[in-house]
């Protein structure tokens, strides 16, 4: 037997870990989500897809929605700071061993990537901005024009978006102190679960923004959709139907990830046994298993499948349960993530 | 060079709580915060309990994984002794390095820094031991420069077996305790 007692009793840190509330998990995840929105989209202008006059809807609106999401991030990050009016010091050096520091500088790379490839694509998203202010039409035309400038947009924004996607990860993995989080597969498990929630937005965005004479199907339609229609075979292409492919790949992927992440911790130290624990049997299981694996992966990757069979209507639903699962995702790990520890009562 | 450490008696302390309160007064701790603490480890079945009281606080490790992960440069080892100190004015109170530290030695100050144990510094720049030490009762606190051969705590580091916090954890921690 083994009785630890301590008189410490510091807030945020005693009893255990709980500096972090939920301000941070929602950043990882809107970093994450354009992340994948930055790298869906600048594929889309590499693969010369990008045609002012053909572009699609929401890959238009998603470079002016990612620079509002990572604002909304950038604010919530903001706010968990305890020292605010000290952030300026973030710009004055750069550390290379500090994840955070790679990840204020590569902020700082990530909005100019998306403004230009929001002015990309400016004159068709915004029509009445484009009579209002002639200039930002002008810019807009001649790099559209420029074959040159239009790929580097498309590169910049891939790379990047990897970068911001991964990023988002290490911040928590670099922290070695919490053995759940010290896993060098959080990086890319994040870079997935970020590409599935952009492409997600982007599906979603398909259906806020019909082409002209289609509705949006409503959620009553999504249910009975998924009750009646599943044994409908599969008829002509849309255009969601690749976005609905490129997800599945995403959270296949993500799956696979999820399973290398807890073979890793579970074959390692006892300490990172525990933490895996956490997730898995421990006070996090069942947030974790019902609403990251169940209704965030699983049952997505299972509608996404029919409807790209055409067995079942296209809805927003799963879009809408990708990201319920990726911000579940980053809450559970974050928050099991604190709680996990090399036991100090063991000299 | 020097390099300051901290050798501590676990067969001395009594943990009276004297040094908590010595740090707590002589670096103006908020109210409801300790740097350091005393925590109580008792092993085995009665009758044959083993019990180990230690006086714990910052580390002062030689790989400090704070320092590392500190995106300003607030958390830094100090070129005299390699105590590990932050910049109050430099840190913006992101936590990474509470995250970071395997020993949650520290916290956040009310007025928005991370906050922890600096050995008094202050202190020992002026030749004296840090306040905890220096008020021990039962004189089983040690404070000294491990790479002299000759000073106190290198001698009992030689003669008397000790053990480290985590030393798993690869963070090199420069408190030892006696046993």
């Amino acid at each position: 037997m083994i009785e630890y007692t301590t008189t410490r009793h510091n807030p945020g840190v005693d009893p255990i870990l709980h500096l972090w509330g939920w301000e941070i998990p929602l950043y990882l995840f809107l970093g994450g989500l354009v992340a994948g929105l930055m790298i869906l989209s600048g594929y889309h202008i590499l693969r010369s897809r990008w045609d002012r006059d053909q572009a699609q809807g929401h890959y238009v609106t998603a470079p002016l929605l990612s620079l509002a999401l990572l604002s909304a991030g950038m604010l919530t990050l903001f706010l968990d700071l305890e020292h605010k009016l000290q952030v300026w010091r973030l710009y004055l050096t750069f550390r290379p061993a500090s994840p955070m520091s790679w990840g204020s500088w590569i902020l700082l790379f990530v909005y100019p990537a998306l403004v230009a490839s929001a002015l990309l694509t400016l004159a068709a998203s915004l029509p009445r901005l484009r009579q209002r202010l002639p200039v930002l039409a002008r810019v807009s035309e001649s790099l559209a024009g420029h074959n040159g400038a239009v790929h580097l947009i498309g590169f910049a924004n891939v790379v990047l978006g990897a970068m911001l996607g991964i990023y988002t990860g290490v911040l928590l993995s670099a922290l070695g102190a919490r053995p759940l989080w010290n896993s060098a597969l959080l990086g890319p498990l994040f870079l997935f679960s970020g590409l599935s929630t952009g492409a997600a937005t982007l599906h979603l965005l398909s259906h806020l923004t019909p082409r002209a004479g289609e509705g949006s199907p409503g959620f009553s339609d999504a249910l009975a959709s998924v009750m009646v229609n599943w044994l409908r075979p599969p008829s002509a292409q849309d255009g969601s139907r690749k976005l609905e492919q490129a997800d599945n790949s995403f959270l296949t992927i993500e799956l696979a990830l999820l399973a290398l992440f807890f073979g890793g911790l579970m074959t390692s130290t006892l300490a990172h046994q525990t933490g895996a624990r956490l997730l898995l049997t421990g006070p996090w299981a069942a947030p974790f298993w019902v609403f990251v694996v169940g209704s965030g992966i699983l049952l997505p990757l299972l509608l996404q499948f029919l409807q790209a069979q055409r067995r079942i209507q296209s809805t927003w639903v799963p879009a809408l349960l990708v990201l319920g699962g990726g911000l579940a995702l980053r809450f559970i790990l974050v928050g099991a993530g604190q709680a996990s520890h090399w036991s100090v009562a063991l000299p | 060079m020097s390099r300051n450490i901290m050798v501590i008696d676990t067969r001395r302390c009594v943990g009276c709580q004297d040094c908590v309160v010595a740090c707590q007064t002589e670096n103006d701790v908020p109210s409801g915060f300790c740097r350091d603490w005393i925590t109580e480890t008792a092993r085995g079945e009665y009758p044959t309990v083993q019990l180990e009281i230690r006086s714990e606080r910052c580390n002062h490790c030689a790989n400090p994984p704070c320092v590392h992960c500190c995106p300003t440069g607030a958390s830094h080892v100090h070129e005299r002794g390699g105590v590990v100190l932050v910049t109050h004015e430099k840190c913006i109170g992101c936590k990474a390095c509470l995250a970071a530290c395997p020993y949650d030695a520290r916290f956040i100050h009310p007025k928005g820094y991370a906050d922890k144990c600096t050995f008094c510094i202050h202190r020992v720049e002026r030749g004296q031991d840090p306040a905890c030490v220096s008020v021990c009762p039962t004189h089983c606190m040690h404070f000294g420069d491990a790479d002299d051969p000759l000073s106190g705590v290198s001698r009992l580091l030689a003669t008397r077996p000790h053990h480290t916090l985590l030393p798993e954890a690869g963070t090199k921690p420069r408190i030892y305790y006696l046993t």
